[in-house]
């Protein structure tokens, strides 16, 4: 027998392993929850799932658009349908999860894997740079993206119980677990990680642990920096930036998205209208990716603690200015 | 059968609307009417319950028929049709799962429903509800790659509880279907994708029962009606010509016109025009 050939990034600690994991573990108490697969289990960490409840997994094979309409339809039922498939792919199946899934209101949890830069090799195709920007602007959406195993493994419960469209990012790369069990998600509310008072770090996804690491080189130079992991881009927590444009005058968000719209978007409009303060955007520059690893992609992109650093200099240079 | 109050009432609401689709209202109207009057297991005071067949308009810009049949089973009041396309009013163009519940779905973009319809019929078999799902979509819809996504899903999973009819009044937005992208043939298209199909005339009520009786039998395979509408049926100078497939406005005239051919008397088309 020919040796099988070793899937890559199956397993380990990935958002998309640790959201694969939770979901099937819930699942025998949420008796209503199916997942909806595009053939791409393997890579989405549903192939967790599909073991277990092989009866409540529904194979919609390469058919994105039908498998999100469709998935209205399945909520309509009493059903909690899980859409699962690639960010970009979320993308091709938007106008569905528009009509038959926001406009219609219905309780479906739209999960998606490999987002941003972090996906590494497979390249720009598959890098989704635009998914927060996209499914932040429709109507009854919340969108998430969490950090670290830990966050994602309480998300994952937090968005069984909410009842309403949800678009939740998860990701292809190994995480950090950087957040302890006492840690405590909540949909709609940033979470201060590391207190400061020069500036405040906003960071959601693989970026928060760059920011963790970008404060630290700040505080070797005397320089102190909040950082909040946002990790509820849609409501935005814009009671917590007023706070910390109070405390601290000077935001930088982080995101492994475009500076266009996604979380950056987000904290500038919120911050514009309540509380205005100089901010700097850590993202992708209205550009593409390439192929690459995600710690290449992050250097060349500027993406990485260095970066978020630099960024942070700026703004306390603004805010005195 | 004899649907002229049913087209009445929906070119009332068009005209009071000012805009709307009367062609595709019209050749759809009276399959929607058999479904709600004669084929459909469903109470009309309760679209909570799991165990009842549903309808899924996907071609929601027909909506106005729709309407039209909920006053005439008692599902809306009639006085709420002169309401369509109006703000503030439940009646949307296109049908509103949030607004209209009972209309099961939100549409206005092709293929949709017809997705919506199959994740429904998927739901009830998987909760060992043995309801039926009807769908109907338009001729042009089928020019949406989703539709045949959703015919490949449908035929692989067996879904026997679905039953989907094709209103083919061979004219889309535009054109005639053939002068824009050719549809046939479509008997062939669906049987190679696995559907059991039915032809019939989807104006004949007798045609429209047997079809209906048979889809219900037919297991381990969804089936598909194609049934062969006139646009704009039941009005002369509507009839298969594109420029009745709207959005347009009816003029006074028009209407009175219209409401005349389908035997509303003066005082009926009088008390039309004043809504």
């Amino acid at each position: 027998m020919a040796k099988q050939p070793v899937l890559l990034g199956r397993a380990g600690d990935s958002l998309r392993e640790s959201f694969g994991k939770e979901l099937t573990a819930l699942s025998s108490e949420y008796e209503n929850v199916v997942v909806l697969d595009a053939d791409i289990a393997g890579g989405t960490g549903m192939h967790h799932f599909r073991k277990a409840f092989p009866d409540r997994f529904i194979q919609c094979g390469i058919a994105e658009q039908n498998m999100m309409a469709m998935s209205g339809g399945m909520a309509a039922t009493g059903l909690i349908p899980i859409v699962t498939t690639f960010s970009v792919f979320m993308l091709r199946a938007i106008e569905q999860a528009r009509l038959s899934v926001a406009y219609a209101n219905m309780n479906v949890k739209i999960v998606a894997s490999h987002p941003g830069l972090d996906v590494g090799p497979d390249g720009a195709s598959a890098q989704c740079l635009e998914d927060i920007a996209c499914y932040r602007s429709i109507p009854n959406m919340v969108v998430i993206s969490p950090c670290d195993p830990t966050e994602m493994e309480q998300a994952t419960k937090a968005i069984l119980d909410y009842v309403g469209p949800v678009y939740m990012r998860t990701g292809r790369s190994n995480t950090k677990r950087i957040l302890d069990e006492s840690y405590n998600f909540e949909i709609g509310k940033g979470k201060i990680l590391r207190d400061g008072s020069d500036v405040t770090i906003v960071a959601c996804g693989v970026e928060v642990a760059r920011s963790l690491e970008a404060a630290e080189l700040l505080s070797s130079e005397g320089i102190s920096a909040r950082v909040v992991n946002m990790a509820t881009i849609k409501p935005i927590d814009s009671e917590l930036l007023v706070r910390c444009v109070k405390e601290t005058g000077a935001i930088v968000t982080a995101e492994d998205h475009s500076v266009i719209g996604g979380l950056g978007g987000a904290v500038a409009e919120s911050i514009a209208m309540h509380e205005p303060a100089p901010i700097e955007f850590i993202g992708t520059k209205d550009v593409f990716g390439e192929s690459g690893e995600p710690d290449e992609l992050a250097e060349k992109y500027e993406l990485t603690a260095a970066f978020i650093v630099k960024a942070a200099k700026r703004c306390i240079k603004r805010k005195l200015a | 059968m004899n649907n002229d109050w049913l087209r009445r009432k929906a070119l009332e609401s068009i005209y009071h609307a000012k805009s709307g689709h009367p062609g595709g209202v019209l050749s759809a109207i009276d399959i929607i009417e058999y479904l709600y009057n004669n084929e459909m297991d469903y109470d009309i005071n309760d679209f909570d319950r799991i165990d009842r067949d549903r309808f899924v308009l996907s071609k929601g810009h027909s909506a106005a028929a729709l309407y039209a049949v909920a006053a005439k089973v008692g599902i809306i009041s009639s006085s709420r049709l002169n309401g369509l396309r109006k703000l503030n009013h439940e009646l949307q163009a296109h049908t509103h799962r949030v607004s209209t519940p009972w209309a099961e779905a939100s549409t206005g973009s092709l293929g949709q429903g017809f997705s919506f319809a199959i994740g429904e019929a998927y739901g009830l078999r998987m909760q060992n509800v043995s309801n039926r799902v009807y769908v109907m979509i338009g001729d042009g819809e089928m020019q949406e790659g989703e539709v045949w996504e959703g015919a490949m899903f449908a035929s692989h999973n067996g879904l026997d509880n679905l039953c989907a009819i094709v209103d083919y009044n061979k004219l889309q937005s535009d054109d005639f279907n053939e002068n824009i992208i050719k549809l046939e043939p479509l008997t062939a298209k669906w049987e190679s994708f696995g559907w059991s199909v039915i032809e019939i005339d989807g104006h004949d009520g007798i045609e429209i029962k047997e079809a209906f009786d048979k889809a219900k039998k037919i297991k381990l395979k969804p089936t598909i009606i194609i049934a062969h509408t006139v646009k704009g049926k039941g009005v002369s100078y509507m009839e298969n010509s594109p420029a009745w497939h709207g959005s347009l406005k009816l003029t006074d005239s028009e209407l009175r016109s219209a409401l005349s051919e389908l035997g509303a008397s003066e005082k009926e088309i009088e008390e039309a025009i004043s809504g």
